[in-house]
């Protein structure tokens, strides 16, 4: 009932923006109301996670305060290659979980070089040319409801995942959830990370395909979803969402897939045209020192093996070698060109034909 | 005259010159090197990358597969891989179909101006200068014929700092390769200038009165310089000898017709005898004259030497020395003889020599021929077998063989004895051999002949 309510608010929204430009979905000024600088931050992280990353980062600068716009990341991308293209002013700083979309904006050259000690001090496959840093580390996991999902049925692994999907008594059939790949960047991103790092990706397409499992749209409903019981297991749900959620309510249960897990580093970078740039780089080495490690790590933005171990969601001797961090580097190039973005689609379409495709969020 | 122009000046240190010469040979060579490293690293950088280029283009190209009569392609990572090997560079790529229809990439990436297979270009990529190549795969299947063309270009920083990494690396080598040059250089200039450092050593050392030669073993050119430390000793030792020679000889020679003066000159005194003393008188007075012309020749004879070695020779008219000769003696000559005729060539006759010594000499000879010598003399020039003659003639015999035979030497116990003339011939012996000619006498059918040779000088 509530989905079903939800999506028509939402499909109502949707309408409303298909008529003008894309817009974000959420717009707030944060900082004291006569502060003498304001910066435009850009992120498709909701407000509420970053709201005490953002206080501590104005906790120190009285003089400061942020425009926080809220976009879906596929419109973020738009309006951040027209601002570039039409060489006019930008953001200050976008920060974007679909990092391959950002990995082009840079390769586009709409992005501003900055180097700083913060930024030096960052692992080579969590930057590009100065351009474009990873803030955050996200793993990528699965979640399911401890009332309904039986112990013994409770996948560990991709592997478990098939195993109960291809199950001949179907108990899964329809119960199963993923992101609409064609309607969320993230979504894409985790999929195309997927068909990189194991077989399984295709075998497990297939079965998706074949336990009429839902893509839908986004980690928020997704996760509703599965409290509510419509969902009983949901596929490569962002973990900084579950992880808080689950700290609520411990009736979610989280499962960082033993056979790999994905973490994901949002991606920030500087437009070219950004009115204060120097702020967008401040906010940069902000969220890359201590203070601002601290606060992601409160926000649940920053996740390590320790906090998977320490939330149930690997075993305890689970080694680092089961994380695969999505690189930031010319290669996610391939993930954004367009024949591969169709053959991928293609790909997806064949496997959930029921799929709607339309627009939706990737939060 | 100030004393900074009395005291010698020191010039710019050997090591110093060398240390220059080193550092501009190394400056030089050292841009020489810069250029071509950076020459040969571009080079090797564009030779390296080009290669990444291509292969990203052919990976992409094998990628491509006809589906419906449309080229389809399925970008693959290892391509990207490649070119993420150029770390910090910006990618362009572009696939185009035969109709020129962008099936995937940048619809704004460059494409090439020829048809090749594999085509290298430069272009730009969102106003940074960037590297391309094209590869065109062609096809022929069921509903597509024709080519498919791929461009892949990349930005240039990692091939700048390869270029860079190349160059500063060969800078490195170059500057250490300085370093050894200098240091070796230094050394081989100590060592060189060792010798040097001993003979001043052995110098200062010396006894101030040791003219001896100098028996260093020292390299080529430093071997010149003690070789003319010893020439100039040596005509040092000369001249020191010459002046003892000459102080031993005039106390010699002076001391006994003094003392026979004094003699006759004290007998004089207590002569009663008018007749007796005038006589005495005039014995004396002939002695003293006798004494006064060996004292100017010995005087003549100390300035010859002297002048040998100390005077530089200059070019000279033989005839002019003749005429100097004639002119001096002509006013000192015997009072009541005959005048003295003078024979002298219509044309030059050129020598290089010192022109006061020749004269003493000549007017030795003419002098020796007007006291002991028969009328008629005669003092002329000429020029025989290839050598420049000044000769002086007398109707007499000429001296007796045996005061021949002893002008070359310098002076005789007996010089006093045999006169004036024999230190005359000696003297104008010495001037010959110092102008590296002979004193050549000879008898002639009507007398004697005396004639000073000397080499030629080639005429003006």
């Amino acid at each position: 009932m509530r989905r079903a309510l939800r999506s028509a608010v939402a499909g109502l929204f949707l309408a409303a923006l298909a008529t003008s430009a894309p817009a974000q979905e959420l717009a707030e000024r944060l900082g004291a109301p006569r502060a003498v600088r304001e910066m435009v931050l850009r992120s498709t992280t909701d407000l509420s996670v970053m709201r005490p990353v953002i206080e501590a980062f104005l906790e120190t600068r009285p003089g400061v305060a942020v425009r926080y716009e809220q976009w879906l990341s596929n419109n973020l991308y738009d309006v951040t290659r027209a601002d570039c293209a039409a060489g006019g002013r930008a953001a200050d700083l976008v920060i974007s979980s679909a990092v391959h979309h950002m990995v082009d904006l840079v390769n586009q050259g709409c992005a501003t070089r900055h180097v700083s000690a913060e930024t030096a001090a960052l692992p080579a496959a969590l930057g590009w040319r100065d351009e474009l840093w990873g803030v955050t580390r996200e793993p990528a996991v699965m979640v399911y409801n401890r009332d309904l999902v039986p112990p013994e049925d409770v996948p560990h692994s991709r592997f478990d995942l098939l195993d109960l999907l291809r199950d001949d008594d179907r108990p899964y059939a329809g119960r199963v959830a993923t992101y609409d790949i064609e309607a969320s960047g993230l979504g894409y991103l985790f999929a195309y990370a997927d068909s990189l790092e194991a077989t399984t990706f295709g075998g497990l397409m297939e079965a998706f395909g074949r336990a009429d499992t839902v893509a839908t749209c986004c980690s928020a409903e997704i996760m509703a979803g599965v409290l509510a019981g419509d969902y009983l297991i949901a596929y490569n749900i962002i973990g900084s969402y579950a992880l808080e959620l689950a700290a609520r309510t411990p009736r979610l249960g989280i499962v960082a897939p033993g056979d790999y897990t994905l973490i994901l580093s949002r991606g920030a970078m500087i437009p070219k045209g950004a009115a204060d740039g120097a702020l967008g780089a401040e906010m940069v080495d902000f969220l890359l020192s201590p203070a601002g490690r601290a606060a992601l790590g409160a926000a649940d933005l920053l996740t390590d093996l320790e906090d998977l171990v320490a939330s149930g969601a690997v075993d305890v001797d689970a080694g680092p070698s089961l994380l695969r961090p999505v690189e930031l580097s010319p290669k996610l190039l391939v993930a954004s060109d367009r024949q591969k973005r169709m053959l991928f689609s293609a790909r997806w379409r064949a496997a959930f034909p029921q799929a709607t495709g339309g627009p939706a969020a990737d939060r | 005259m100030s004393d900074a122009a009395a005291t010698p000046r020191t010039t710019v240190s050997l090591k110093g010159r060398i240390a220059a010469a080193v550092a501009a040979v190394v400056l030089v060579g050292g841009a020489v090197v810069l250029a071509a490293a950076l020459a040969y690293g571009r080079h090797a950088a564009r030779e390296a990358y080009d290669r990444l280029l291509v292969g990203a283009a052919s990976d992409i190209a094998e990628s491509i597969t006809i589906r419906d009569g449309e080229p389809v392609v399925d970008l693959p990572v290892s391509a990207f891989e490649l070119l993420a090997l150029a770390g910090r560079d910006r990618i362009d790529y572009r696939v185009t179909d035969k109709a020129g229809i962008t099936l995937t990439g940048s619809p704004n990436a460059p494409r090439p101006e020829t048809a090749r297979d594999v085509d290298f270009y430069n272009g730009s990529f969102g106003g940074e200068s960037a590297r391309y190549v094209a590869v065109t795969r062609r096809f022929a299947e069921r509903g597509y014929s024709g080519p498919v063309e791929i461009v892949v270009g990349h930005t240039l920083l990692a091939r700048r700092e390869l270029a860079h990494d190349i160059a500063r690396n060969a800078l490195a080598v170059l500057g250490a390769a300085g370093i050894a040059i200098a240091l070796f250089a230094s050394l081989a200039v100590a060592s060189a200038l060792t010798p040097l450092t001993r003979i001043g050593d052995t110098l200062a050392r010396r006894d101030p009165t040791d003219l001896t030669p100098l028996v260093e073993p020292a390299p080529r050119e430093i071997a010149a310089l003690r070789d003319a430390l010893n020439a100039f000793m040596r005509r040092l030792e000369r001249q020191l000898g010459a002046n003892r020679d000459l102080i031993s000889d005039a106390a010699h020679q002076l001391r006994t017709p003094l003392a026979a003066i004094r003699v006759q000159l004290d007998a004089a005194a207590e002569e009663d005898d008018p007749a007796r003393q005038a006589a005495l008188i005039a014995r004396v007075q002939d002695r003293a004259r006798t004494l006064s012309r060996l004292l100017d020749q010995l005087l003549s004879q100390g300035m010859v030497v002297h002048r040998g070695d100390a005077v530089p020779k200059e070019r000279l008219d033989l005839r002019d020395v003749a005429l100097e000769v004639f002119e001096q003696t002509d006013a000192v000559v015997i009072p009541g003889g005959r005048p003295v005729r003078l024979d002298l060539p219509e044309n030059e006759v050129p020598i290089a020599g010192d022109l006061l010594s020749l004269a003493e000499a000549g007017k030795n000879l003419l002098g020796n021929a007007l006291r002991h010598g028969a009328e008629p003399v005669a003092l002329g020039v000429g020029v025989a077998d290839g050598a420049a003659r000044l000769w002086v003639r007398d109707a007499g015999p000429g001296p007796d063989p045996e005061t021949l035979a002893r002008m070359g030497d310098r002076f005789t116990r007996d010089s006093a004895s045999a006169g004036a003339g024999g230190l005359g011939l000696a003297i104008a012996n010495a001037v010959a051999v110092n102008h590296g000619g002979r004193l050549a006498p000879s008898r002639t059918g009507t007398g004697f002949e005396i004639a000073l040779v000397l080499p030629l000088e080639r005429p003006e």
